[in-house]
């Protein structure tokens, strides 16, 4: 095990797809001047802004997200939602509530104090895009994505619960013949 | 009783090599404090007083005799031979060895257990009935219902990060006695006129810091809907539950801060987005995990047998007692339940050693089918014992000092671990457990009081569920010193009230002298057959302040 992280500390990790990627978007905070594009840039600010394919909002945790807000974000290259601490479970609302219920198809990024160790429940929310904290490792994030192999409850990654998959393997097992 | 399938064992064992994986990490300096705090309670790890604490999920405290001498086991080999049962009817110990937690997880998973979620701003072990399946009272069995809430709170990858933690309390019988009026969510299953289970479904309950009795939020949700409703309720505590501050956090503030009215609306207008969807419960769904709560095969018990056990209740004084206390009214004549008290002079409340773990494990395969309950008043049950054999289980149960005859009354208090053990605590709570329980010991006296609930917490997190005692004993920091906050007339069941202040805190040392003085406005003051609890709502605060103010 290498006893540094393998990569500049200085640079966010970032995994799309679950592959690690190179990440050309910049995030602006509030307050911060709009930089060259591609950039990501807080959500006020998008709505106010023509848009385009350079111009990305991120979503702050309190993001309250109706259906006109929804409607508006369809034609954003992608959504960031951020996590001012990795403690702030809404983020996950917020990418659950934009997928499934208003169908947004585009990448959905995590962005802020993002850790490796809530990524796999951040990728059954789905989020796809992952810019992870400086000093976080690209392998231990590409091992915790998939750190559990099934789970009890339907989300984005798997729309089915495991009580309908056990209700399937069920029938399965007894239209099988038994081998004599 | 649940057994797991190998996708339920899958997850476990994925779980003890992820936290293997995240206590590595930690030790090697690349997990920081701050960030491995959240992994760690959730799996059941603090950092306590004087060492580490595991708490061990027993979920809606069912426990297989199998997996009670693998506890046994690990208080044995992990920890010092005792451990300590809660009022959320888990196992803690109290001296693992950091490093060895990957180990002790390992161990549980062989015998289908985990500490997952038993801490942490996530959803918490679900409690129940402890006579669940065998009460006289029991409109619907609540076990299946648990399991099912169980295998949807584990891992849901939404909620791990909630404001606060999250307790549901489910009771399917005419007497509450999982306490679900002072939960985050308390559910209640009953039969609507075609013989279907309907849920009434309460929110914002809870006791710490703002005490407060749950509202419902809907009455009569059908069974099919449970999951979807309650993903639709702790989705909108997710969203919009407090998290600037700590100490108003809980659902209980949201719920306040909304009104129960509005609250409703929110959830309704979410649960229409979901009801219906994949979530929603089918029969099979629900039969198999049903099929794992049917009745053993008893043996029936004659009724000459059932007249001789009555007739030796008659004889035997000491026998009479541990019937009248301890046993209890079963849905199959001839059977029983019978209460193993863990409070007696000299221990701590809920503790139990090593070696007793693996003798009551013992017993229940003797005479209660291999399985017992925990209860949330922090003793054991042995559920099934057919009433031939009450009084040998009886004699086994005075040689383990497990027979005390005194359920139910003052002896039986409820007390958490409190500064003893606890880094929360402002007090401790255990020696003021001790002096109650020393002090009135005369089984006569404890009887004539009648059924009374003393409740102790050392701090207002409120584990030993001080507000819903009869009796409430809060401890108190002021200026670094300990002192003792007494409230009277808390309740549980389903009739649940918070209790009131009585007035300026107390010394640990006059603590037993209140209790005696309260104790003799009582006695003085009762009415025939009046409890305490009874006579305090007749006659309020006043008399009992009056008295111990002097």
């Amino acid at each position: 095990m290498p006893d540094q992280a393998p990569h500049s500390a200085s640079q966010r990790p970032y995994l799309f797809r679950d592959q690690p990627a190179a990440d050309d978007w910049q995030l602006i905070r509030e307050g911060q001047p709009a930089a060259g594009a591609p950039a990501i840039i807080p959500l006020s600010e998008w709505l106010e802004g023509e848009g385009g394919e350079e111009r990305a909002p991120w979503l702050a945790a309190d993001t309250e997200l109706d259906d006109a807000l929804a409607a508006r974000l369809a034609a954003a290259p992608l959504v960031a939602i951020d996590f001012p601490k990795f403690t702030d479970g809404r983020g996950y609302s917020l990418a659950r509530l934009l997928r499934e219920r208003h169908g947004y198809e585009g990448e959905i990024r995590a962005i802020g104090d993002v850790l490796v160790d809530q990524l796999f429940f951040m990728r059954r929310c789905g989020f796809d895009g992952f810019s992870l904290r400086e000093d976080q490792w690209l392998e231990d994030a590409l091992r915790n994505l998939h750190v559990f192999s099934r789970a009890y409850q339907p989300a984005v990654d798997q729309p089915e619960p495991l009580f309908r998959r056990r209700e399937r393997e069920r029938s399965q097992a007894t239209r099988e013949p038994a081998f004599a | 009783m649940y057994r797991y399938d190998t996708h339920d064992q899958t997850l476990v064992n994925e779980r003890v090599a992820q936290f293997r994986d995240q206590m590595e990490r930690y030790l090697a300096g690349r997990l920081s404090e701050e960030e491995f705090l959240p992994l760690r309670v959730q799996n059941g790890l603090y950092i306590q007083r004087y060492a580490p604490m595991l708490r061990i999920a027993i979920p809606y405290g069912m426990l297989a005799a199998y997996q009670l001498r693998k506890l046994g086991d690990l208080a044995r080999d992990y920890d010092r031979g005792y451990g300590h049962f809660t009022t959320r009817t888990n196992l803690q110990l109290n001296w693992p060895k950091l490093e060895t937690v990957p180990d002790m997880l390992a161990e549980l998973a062989s015998v289908q257990m985990h500490a997952i979620q038993t801490s942490g701003n996530d959803i918490r072990n679900t409690t129940t009935d402890q006579f669940a399946g065998v009460a006289e009272d029991e409109e619907v069995d609540p076990r299946p219902w648990c399991e099912l809430i169980r295998q949807w709170s584990t891992f849901h990858p939404e909620f791990a990060y909630l404001p606060r933690k999250f307790k549901i309390a489910v009771t399917g019988a005419a007497e509450d006695r999982a306490a679900i009026q002072v939960h985050d969510v308390g559910l209640r299953l009953w039969r609507d006129a075609r013989g279907e289970v309907r849920v009434r479904v309460l929110a914002g309950g809870g006791l710490g810091r703002t005490p407060m009795i749950g509202e419902v939020v809907r009455d009569d949700l059908p069974w099919q809907h449970l999951l979807t409703y309650l993903e639709a309720l702790v989705r909108v505590y997710n969203q919009f539950g407090r998290r600037d501050n700590k100490f108003k956090a809980r659902i209980k503030i949201l719920v306040k801060a909304l009104g129960i009215e509005e609250f409703r609306r929110r959830v309704e207008e979410e649960w229409a987005h979901l009801k219906d969807g994949p979530q929603t419960l089918t029969q099979e769904s629900v039969e198999r995990v049903a099929a794992h709560f049917v009745d053993p095969e008893r043996r029936p018990v004659t009724d000459e047998a059932i007249a001789a056990i009555e007739a030796l209740r008659g004889e035997n004084r000491a026998f009479g007692r541990f019937m009248t206390n301890n046993v209890h009214g079963h849905k199959v004549p001839g059977y029983a339940s019978v209460t193993l008290s863990l409070k007696r002079s000299g221990h701590s409340p809920g503790d139990v050693t090593a070696e007793q773990m693996h003798q009551i494990a013992d017993l229940a395969d003797e005479y209660s089918f291999g399985e017992l309950r925990v209860t949330h008043e922090q003793n054991l049950v042995l559920s099934d014992v057919p009433m031939d054999r009450l009084e040998a289980l009886w004699h086994e149960l005075e040689a383990l000092g497990l027979a005390n005859p005194t359920v139910g009354t003052l002896a039986d208090l409820i007390c958490c671990p409190g500064g003893d053990y606890c880094a929360l605590a402002n007090a401790k709570s255990i020696p003021v457990a001790q002096a109650i329980q020393e002090r009135f010991e005369d089984l006569d006296f404890l009887y004539d009081l009648g059924p009374l609930e003393l409740n102790i917490s050392g701090c207002m997190n409120a584990c030993g569920h001080h507000h819903v005692g009869h009796i409430g004993i809060l401890g108190v920091d002021k200026k670094g010193e300990e002192w003792y906050q007494i409230s009277l007339g808390g309740a549980q069941g389903n009739a649940a009230s918070l209790g009131k202040i009585l007035g300026p805190s107390f010394s640990r040392e006059a603590v037993p002298e209140v209790i005696d003085t309260l104790l003799k406005v009582y006695v003085s003051q009762r009415s025939d057959d009046e409890t305490f609890l009874d006579t305090y709502r007749r006659i309020g605060l006043k008399p009992f302040k009056e008295r111990v103010y002097a």
